[in-house]
């Protein structure tokens, strides 16, 4: 039977609290407060981040399907899937694929895994469910979205969850919605929205689901909706669909501390629902979106194996609270900039970008064959790849060695603020990792006052500069998050 | 290296602009101010000189700026480029050239227009570096400023201490640019002052950092044993090194950011080439690269003028004041001329030269007989440095 290996979650470690939006804005703020991308984060760098979080103690050459869903893709053309696929290291022939358009694209991606999955054409497959979407500044819509990521692997082995059944609904449905060219997502008023769309479709599908697998509400330890914009059609959903309060997925305390995170929402459900589940537990896992795809799962004894994982609860307690409403318009390049204080950049060379590709997004570094001194070097002045040993100077003589997944311990750092920077001052720090080898690299998700000699970081998968239409990855440090 | 350049070489004209912001000059204006001066110097003609070698990082390319700027005419000029240490590349190669015995009457030119790009700071260059770049984001202070950062957690100096320790680099040099009237920074100032400037890059702030200038200077050279038939007073070259880094500081964890292995190299094949012993005593007056306050406490471990981990003794003791033991930036340093790159290294001969034949003026230290240069290009863990030593006599 097919079912869920593993999972994870990502939540960015910035929060805006709603006053500032009504600080900003006037009108009035929903309480609580909503998780923000940092500035260097999209719906791709997060998703990498879930998965990695995913795929913790799991070998990656042994995933053989990937699924990017989102409705923020970071390109119109282009496959994120194949982007993340070199920096989660998996295997050349796994078969990428990105699962777009719709709030229930991680739900759909769930479905086609497990179709693969069942019919024997792929073993594991990594679902990865990312958004951070735009809404209009000044928006309520502004305060209720927010950012972050979930991850599953689906397999047949080593399940901690079999899926027992599916059922999916088509609606169409102009509720919310972009058109390619739009920024901001679009709403028609919302009380329609949701009467037509998530408060019937949702009620419709989970039914269509219990009877299809003879169960009925009682049968169902948790229920686990994504979220709606209005989080109070979130208890109401589960109401009409026969459930009890106590059988929901808090969703409610979601919505207050991070938002509703579209695409990921659900799936960010799944995983808090996870965390806490029981063998023998039975889910229901419903998302909605133009339709909605509905799942019974049931937990196995599998799940107390599991290893340890950042996922939702770790990620929810580490965070820090983003000061003013302006740094977020400014991180989502939501306000104007002047003119470039300087001669800024040169145009990035893509076939430059090309070569060096395993090594920029694959953080893959190389390691002696004579001497063992492994070593990176993304260049600077001069030129990767490295053909020379830096130590004993053999030429060629090489073996990868992969510095994504090595913690380190900051060397040297400075706190720069003479560089124009998205978020000052620019930090910078010279990082030795775990089993040799050192990196100049940026630093980011930290406190400027608690920088010190000797602190220790981890990699993060992140966006440097956007050039050309062009998505600038590497990989970052940060202080170790959580 | 077979032979040494010791006393094979003189300098018997030298010239150097006002550095500073030359909102009236351009590169090639200062060329003419500084290659006027120094063929007056010299009491040679434009026409009398063989070959001439330019120093620039990014101030036009070929021979032709200098070229154009002068009007020589259809002999070889080239232009050098190594970062920091173009301006001493070029009288380096200058040097090789008439010990070669090709010729017998040669010109080095060092010059940088830094003003002109209507931002402050010193500009990347387009096409410089890595296509992808994806180099971490640091300016210039905050490359050096890792330096400090280690100096300070490796020694064990708390952020005052070992800021108060850069601030007294800073403060004696502006007392000694504030004595120069080319320097572009001509004003004392104190620890205080300097304590409480604003930060630019942890832990560096504002009086920790250079200047930046435009500027130009220019130096003639020829056979040593024709010096005299130009000059009573020549300055003889003992030294011209170059040592260049292969980016292992970046690299390999053993690299502490305490020192620059590069300035070692270039410092100990200076002093081999020189026949220098105990550098401490035998040299006169230093002109080191001060890009940052930081950088020049490095210098003076890395040169052996002071023991390891201990540069504040000296700084504390005021070794290296215009009237301390070893005079370090008599003339005010990059700290007071800024540092436009390539001319950088022929203003910091031109130190030496005036200082050395008793022409420094209200700088004048007594009775010095070596002088030493010294460039830093690059960032800290990767560096092209150039050494050069001259004296007033031969032997």
């Amino acid at each position: 039977m097919v079912g869920i290996v593993s999972y994870g979650a990502y939540i960015p470690w910035y929060r805006l609290s709603r006053e500032e939006f009504l600080r900003a804005w006037g009108g009035f703020a929903i309480p609580g407060e909503r998780s923000v991308a940092n500035y260097d984060e999209d719906s791709l760098t997060m998703a990498v981040e879930a998965s990695i979080d995913c795929l913790a103690d799991t070998d990656a050459g042994t995933v053989e399907g990937l699924i990017f869903a989102t409705t923020t893709a970071p390109y119109a053309e282009k496959q994120g899937s194949a982007i993340m696929a070199l920096a989660l290291d998996l295997r050349r022939d796994v078969r990428t694929a990105d699962m777009t358009d719709s709030l229930r694209a991680g739900a759909a991606g769930m479905a086609w895994a497990r179709d693969a999955i069942e019919a024997g054409s792929l073993s594991k497959v990594l679902v990865a469910a990312s958004d951070c979407r735009l809404a209009g500044p000044s928006s309520m819509l502004e305060q209720m979205l927010g950012d972050g990521a979930a991850a599953l692997l689906l397999g047949k082995d080593d399940l901690i969850a079999t899926i027992e059944g599916s059922h999916s609904i088509s609606d169409e449905f102009a509720g919310l919605w972009r058109a390619s060219t739009d920024t901001f997502v679009r709403s028609w008023e919302n009380r329609m929205v949701l009467d037509e769309g998530y408060s019937s479709v949702l009620p419709e599908a989970i039914a269509g689901l219990m009877k299809k697998c003879d169960l009925a509400p009682k049968d169902f330890a948790k229920l686990v909706l994504d979220l709606p914009t209005d989080v109070r059609r979130h208890g109401r959903v589960a109401t009409q669909a026969g459930f009890e309060a106590a059988q929901l997925q808090d969703g409610a305390s979601l919505f207050m501390s991070v938002g509703a995170t579209g695409v990921a929402s659900g799936m960010m459900g799944l995983v808090a629902a996870l965390e806490e589940a029981k063998p023998g537990d039975r889910i229901l896992f419903a998302c909605y979106g133009n339709g909605a795809d509905a799942f019974v799962l049931r937990v196995t004894d599998g799940i107390a194996k599991l290893g340890p994982r950042r996922g939702m609860k770790n990620h929810l307690a580490s965070k820090k609270m983003l000061t003013n409403y302006e740094k977020y318009l400014k991180w989502r390049k939501l306000v104007a900039e002047g003119p470039p204080l300087g001669p800024g950049r040169g145009l990035t060379s893509l076939s430059a970008l090309h070569r060096d590709s395993r090594m920029l997004l694959g953080f893959y570094g190389k390691k002696c064959l004579r001497c063992g001194t492994p070593q990176f070097f993304q260049g600077g002045i001069g030129y990767p790849p490295i053909r020379v040993c830096i130590a004993c100077q053999a030429k060629d003589q090489f073996e990868d060695y992969r510095f994504a997944g090595r913690k380190g311990v900051v060397f040297s750092f400075t706190q720069d603020n003479l560089i124009p920077a998205m978020d000052p001052p620019a930090a910078v720090a010279v990082v030795d990792f775990d089993g040799g080898g050192r990196a100049f690299l940026d630093l980011t998700d930290r406190e400027p006052d608690k920088m010190e000699v000797g602190m220790k970081v981890e990699p993060t998968f992140r966006k440097l500069f956007f050039d050309q239409g062009i998505h600038n990855y590497f990989w970052k440090i940060r202080p170790i998050r959580c | 290296m077979r032979e040494s350049i010791k006393d094979k070489v003189a300098i018997i004209g030298m010239g150097c602009t006002r550095f500073g912001e030359r909102w009236d000059a351009s590169a090639g204006d200062m060329i003419v101010e500084a290659a006027s001066e120094a063929f007056e110097d010299a009491g040679v003609e434009p026409k009398d000189i063989q070959a001439a070698w330019g120093g620039t990082l990014w101030t036009g390319l070929t021979g032709m700026t200098v070229g154009h700027a002068l009007k020589l005419q259809f002999i070889p000029i080239t232009r050098v480029e190594n970062a920091c240490c173009s301006g001493t590349e070029a009288v380096r190669n200058a040097a090789y050239a008439v010990a070669s015995g090709v010729y017998d009457l040669v010109l080095a030119v060092g010059y940088e227009k830094l003003k002109d790009i209507g931002s402050p700071g010193v500009p990347m260059q387009q096409g410089s570096g890595t296509p992808t770049q994806v180099f971490p984001q640091a300016s210039a202070p905050g490359l050096f400023a890792m330096l400090a950062t280690r100096y300070f957690a490796r020694y064990g100096l708390s952020p005052g201490e070992g800021k108060t320790m850069l601030a007294k680099i800073s403060v004696k040099s502006h007392d000694n640019g504030f004595l120069n009237p080319k320097a572009h920074l001509r004003r004392k100032i104190t620890v205080e002052q300097v304590l409480a400037a604003p930060i630019i890059a942890w832990p560096l702030g504002l009086f920790d950092c250079c200047g930046t200038s435009d500027g130009a200077a220019a130096a003639i050279l020829t056979r040593a044993d024709m010096a005299k038939s130009f000059k009573d007073d020549p300055v003889y070259i003992k030294a011209l090194q170059i040592a260049v880094g292969f980016g292992a500081g970046d690299m390999r964890t053993d690299y502490d950011y305490t020192h620059v292995e590069e300035t070692y190299r270039a410092g100990q094949a200076a002093y081999a080439e020189a026949g220098i012993t105990n550098p401490r005593q035998q040299i006169s007056l230093a002109e080191v690269h001060d890009c940052f306050s930081i950088t020049e406490a490095i210098v003076m471990e890395d040169l052996e003028f002071s023991p390891r981990g201990r540069v504040n003794e000296d700084i504390e003791a005021g070794t290296f004041l215009l009237t301390g033991e070893l005079p370090v930036q008599p003339d005010g340093g990059l700290k007071c001329f800024g540092h436009p790159v390539g001319a950088s290294g022929v203003r910091m001969l031109y130190e030496c030269y005036l200082q050395l034949r008793g022409k420094a003026g209200e700088r004048q230290i007594k009775d010095p007989k070596l002088g030493l240069t010294h460039n830093q290009g690059g960032q800290p863990p990767s560096a092209a440095v150039a050494v050069s030593i001259v004296g007033r006599d031969t032997g």
